[in-house]
């Protein structure tokens, strides 16, 4: 392990002025991932930019309904909150079902979107990865890949992305909001991802050393009916093989307004429009809504070992979208 | 409860009492040191650097630009380490493994092979500079995949024969009115301990001092000398406490590479694996392919079986996982056919752990009985008890006890196996199909020459002194007991002391023998010193200090079959739209000898049951093709059960004293985890009617498999 230099940020515009001042920093939140990450030596910061104490740490309503989670709210306190409880409860569920309570005491919102991928290949210096090394290859398309992605991937890269809370993020609208030395900006999680293409280095669309600063949610009545349910390969403390957030507005047994978001099937979290398409004026019943999971699988490309996911997502969200349904009906 | 007697006092045994760990709160208060934060001064550190290809030769170690990085002291690797003796006899008359025998060559026979350690004033120099070290390869290339029909696959014997065989195996399934003939596997395991393997070595006034983690101090002690060419007296191997040892923590890279650096640079090294080099430095279970054929008459008593398995080993060690071994122990049959073969491939050295041997040929032959009861329609239990066997199936032998049939009874009647409706794929909880399973257990019993000395303390007190190891079983407790009760006082007058070379032979703590070797030592030690103190002796201010060895009580053991046995039960739910396996509860009743301390034997048995549920549904390491190293190895990459994966596990077991052994002991190391994989996979089988013959039942594999019958290749 390197040595590196630490500094604690006091404020946000110091926070951003200190990562410009060094090209080799990174912004430290939780280091949860980023620690682990420089003891295998996939990360070798120069130094650390500790943004963990900025006052970044509340959530708070908005006046038109929706909710603003700052960056340095760690996953517990978000999971807690009685307006995340009760709004966007699938929010709630998506942070509970990761990792343990020890590490959701020191993630932060921030840095859980920007965590990276657990793909084995990345994490291992020895092997090609075009996400670690661009251009040195991608290990996982004729290798180990029964946990890799099914959508969006290119022949690349893979991976997909971990994280369990932008899952419902993502079916929420949620918008990213950050500082750069130029002044405040924001990005739509739809857009703060950047597609894999032949760049899968290059994750997201956030400016050179900006600071996230908090996520926006809009307001989303339908949120309050929502859901969230993680497959994985041991009941705690493992990253998804499939996981669905999903809401469902219903009235007279119609669809009427509908979101649907994959997670652990893509680099980021997977926004299924084509499914909310088909869900949306649609009979709620167990036909819709796997002719919704049909629609937004179509277009997945399985590799020789993680076909099976194509099955799981399927189940999984009929499995969801039905159990919405009957809570609505009750 | 038992109760003892002498001339002037009665007492009440302790031996069968329950009784916290005697250093608990040691553990709990962190007062406890393990091997890796014993402070030394002066302390340097060394960090092995491990190959990165799977098979070739070092060209060249670039050691210059490493050397001149900060607090860098040397750079140990084959082209400069001393020689080592290898070719002697240790464990078992087994030539040591070279893994352990570090830096003696330029051949490289696996990724993860240790070619250089480079040591520095702190650990973190250390492991820059290590992580710096530019090592050429002349790459060559590997083989690392295990196939049924590899041609260099050949029999291997290790602690018992590779093949047995007798009655005509054609003819016995011919005849038969069921036949079952399937092929089951498991995948490569590791063992996951907590503690990483760590070692400080030092010389000091002329002896060398090792403080390990290890499970068996004299037997490094032994190793390392015959290594390094020394008189075993000048060494000493200390091991206080030990966090997991699982069948991995015997002599390894770490302790030889940290005997070198202090002796090269003449001041005490430490040095530590990292959980990434345990995956391939430390030992692991080989995946086994089996073969099972039975053949039974209507009533299910089986007349033809035949159990086959291949395992691997590296090309520099032969190590054998002898699955096939259990049938010749379980299950009798006019044709008996068994065979362990190996095949050596270009992957890290296998070796013991947690049953090996048992837990995956249980697998597999308890998974073939529970299709043979289908079959026949014959209750999964009645079929077992129906085809007890009166004598060892293939020594004859009679067993010192067995009370397997006792363990069934008793647990189906505590599981409510009565109440089981056969039929498969019919029980719902909501999303979860549920069901239940069960498969016998056995593992071997026995006890290793020990010596022990016990001393009467001029306070009133006594000290027992034998070089066992505590790998967190609880033997330093175990041993407490039994002394007290030898000695007839109250265990509170007791100290053990362990883990140190320096109290002479005794058992290594491995193949469940660990508490039965020592408990005998002591018992015989002690019981003699409470005959001497009987006789009304002052005790002089240096103690009165009796010696035993139980060598010549263990040759004079009369030959017999000696095993512990139990009766696992499971019951699962599986979700089969997501693939989801949970287990609800298990049940193992054990006839496992008398048990010393109902507290921490439970704890062993339930831990090994907790492994059966991690073997049966999560732990699989893979090994990715071109490379020939492990695919992401690390605790988050290699799947253990974790706390929410363990439903309600629950141990008991049956009044079952070994006659022959002084304190009624068989062992309780290993026999949990034998049978627990193959119960839960007969209760998935049960819960949704799809068989799973490769372990472990991944979620993808459970959804792969809904469409297909199970009928899958791994």
């Amino acid at each position: 392990m390197r040595e590196f230099g630490y500094q604690r940020a006091d404020d946000v515009s110091g926070a951003v002025a200190l990562l410009a001042a060094d090209p080799d920093a990174r912004f430290l939140g939780g280091g949860t991932n980023l620690v682990d990450l420089m003891k295998t030596g996939v990360e070798r910061p120069a130094r650390l930019v500790d943004v963990r104490e900025l006052p970044l740490d509340t959530v708070e309503a908005t006046v038109d309904g929706g909710l603003r989670i700052g960056a340095t709210v760690t996953n517990s306190d978000l999971a807690a909150h009685p307006d995340v409880r009760r709004r966007y409860p699938a929010l709630t569920q998506a942070v509970l079902a990761g990792a343990s309570g020890q590490l959701r005491n020191m993630a932060t919102v921030g840095g859980n979107l920007l965590q990276r991928t657990r793909c084995g290949y990345f994490t291992d210096l020895s092997r090609p990865c075009n996400k670690r090394a661009p251009g040195s290859g991608c290990s996982a398309v004729t290798g180990e890949h029964h946990n890799h992605a099914i959508l969006g991937a290119t022949d690349h890269c893979v991976a997909t992305h971990p994280s369990d809370m932008g899952v419902a993020l993502a079916a929420f609208d949620a918008v990213v909001t950050y500082e750069t030395l130029d002044g405040p900006g924001e990005l739509p999680l739809a857009d703060f991802y950047l597609p894999v293409g032949d760049t899968p280095h290059r994750e997201t669309a956030l400016p050179s050393g900006a600071l996230i600063t908090g996520v926006t949610l809009p307001p989303a009545p339908v949120a309050a009916r929502s859901r969230y349910r993680k497959v994985r390969e041991r009941a705690s403390y493992a990253f998804a093989i499939g996981s669905v957030a999903a809401a469902l507005d219903i009235e007279d047994g119609v669809v009427r307004e509908a979101r649907l978001a994959f997670g652990a099937v893509a680099s980021r979290p997977w926004r299924a429009h084509a499914a909310e398409a088909v869900l949306t004026g649609a009979p709620a019943d167990g036909d819709t809504f796997a002719a919704a999971a049909d629609a937004e699988l179509a277009a997945a490309r399985p590799l020789p070992d993680n076909g099976y996911k194509v099955t799981l997502m399927r189940n999984l969200a009929v499995a969801v979208l039905t159990e919405l349904a009957e809570e609505a009906a009750r | 409860m038992t109760t003892a007697t002498s001339g002037r006092t009665r007492l009440r045994g302790v031996v069968g009492t329950a009784h916290t760990r005697v250093e608990g709160r040691d553990k709990v208060t962190g007062a406890a040191r393990y091997a890796g934060e014993v402070p030394f001064a002066d302390l340097a550190h060394g960090w092995l650097v491990l190959s990165t290809v799977a098979r070739g030769r070092i060209r060249a170690v670039e050691t210059g630009p490493v050397l001149a990085m900060p607090g860098v002291l040397a750079v140990l690797h084959h082209g400069n380490a001393p020689r080592l003796v290898t070719d002697y006899a240790g464990l078992m008359g087994m030539t040591p493994d070279p893994t352990a025998a570090v830096f003696q060559q330029d051949r490289v026979p696996h990724v993860g092979w240790p070619v250089a350690l480079v040591v520095a004033e702190t650990s973190e120099q250390a492991r820059e500079a290590a992580e710096a070290l530019v090592v050429a390869y002349d790459e060559e290339p590997h083989d690392t995949e295990l196939t049924t029909d590899h041609p260099d696959a050949h029999p291997v014997g290790g602690v018992m024969p590779a093949e047995t065989g007798k009655g005509d195996l054609a003819a016995g399934l011919a005849a038969s009115a069921a036949v079952v003939d399937e092929e089951y596997t498991t995948p490569e395991e590791h063992h996951s301990m907590m503690e990483p393997h760590a070692a400080t070595a030092r010389w000091d006034g002329g002896r060398l001092e090792v403080v390990d983690s290890n499970q068996g101090t004299t037997w490094i002690q032994g190793e390392l000398a015959s290594m390094f060419s020394l008189d075993a007296s000048a060494v000493r191997v200390r091991s206080e406490h030990i966090g997991g040892g699982f069948g991995s923590k015997g002599l390894r890279a770490h302790q030889v590479a940290a005997v070198m650096a202090a002796t090269e640079l003449q001041r005490p090294v430490r040095v530590v694996m990292t959980r990434r080099q345990m995956f391939s430095l430390a030992g692991y279970r080989s995946p086994t392919a089996q073969r099972v054929r039975l053949g039974s008459d209507a009533d299910g008593r089986l007349l033809a079986l035949e159990h086959r398995s291949l395992s691997r080993t590296s090309t520099v060690y032969e190590f054998v996982e002898p699955s096939a071994g259990v049938a010749r122990v379980m299950y009798d049959a006019d044709a008996h056919h068994t065979a362990n073969h190996v095949v050596p491939l270009d992957v890290p050295s296998p070796t013991f752990m947690r049953a090996p041997g048992e837990a995956p040929g249980s697998f597999a032959i308890e998974s073939a009985l529970d299709e043979l009861a289908e079959r026949l329609g014959v209750d999964p239990v009645e079929l077992r008890l129906r085809n007890e066997p009166e004598v060892g199936p293939v020594s004859g032998l009679p067993f010192s006890t067995r009370n397997l049939d006792a363990c069934f009874r008793e647990g189906a009647r505590r599981f409510g196996w009565a109440e089981r409706d056969p039929r498969p794929g019919v029980r719902r909880d909501g999303r979860w199909l549920l069901g239940t399973g069960t498969a016998a257990a056995s593992f071997h019993s026995g006890a290793g020459p020990s010596t022990a000395t016990v001393t009467a303390e001029a306070d009133g007190g006594f000290t027992v002194r034998i070089s066992a190891a505590d790998i967190g079983t609880g033997a330093r407790t175990a041993l407490t007991l039994v002394a007290a009760d030898a000695l007839e006082v109250a265990p509170e007058r007791v100290r053990v002391r362990i883990g140190d070379s320096d109290f002479g032979p005794a058992m290594i703590a491995g193949g469940s023998m660990g508490t039965r070797s020592w408990a005998w030592a002591v018992t015989e030690a002690a019981g003699e010193l409470r005959e001497r103190l009987a006789l009304g002796v002052t005790v002089p201010p240096e103690g009165i200090t009796v010696r035993s060895d139980t060598t010549a009580a263990l040759g004079a053991l009369a030959q017999k079959e000696r095993h512990s046995f139990g009766a696992q039960f499971a019951e699962v739910a599986v979700d089969t739209a997501t693939g989801e396996v949970r287990v609800r509860r298990m049940l193992g009743i054990f006839a496992a000898g008398r048990i010393v301390n109902p507290l921490t034997a439970r704890n062993q048995l339930v831990g090994g049951m907790v492994w059966g549920i991690s073997m049966a549904l999560h732990e699989e390491a893979v090994r990715d093709r071109t490379s020939g190293g492990l695919y992401a190895p690390d605790l988050a990459g290699y799947h253990v059960a974790t706390n929410a994966d363990v439903g309600d596990v629950q141990a008991d077991w049956v009044d079952d004293a070994d006659p022959d052994d002084p304190v009624g002991i068989k062992g309780v190391g290993e026999i949990g985890v034998v049978g627990a994989a193959a119960a839960v996979a007969n209760a998935v089988r049960h819960a949704t009617g799809v068989r799973h013959r490769h372990l472990p039942i991944r979620p993808d594999r459970v959804l792969s498999a809904a469409g297909t019958n199970g009928e899958r290749r791994s």
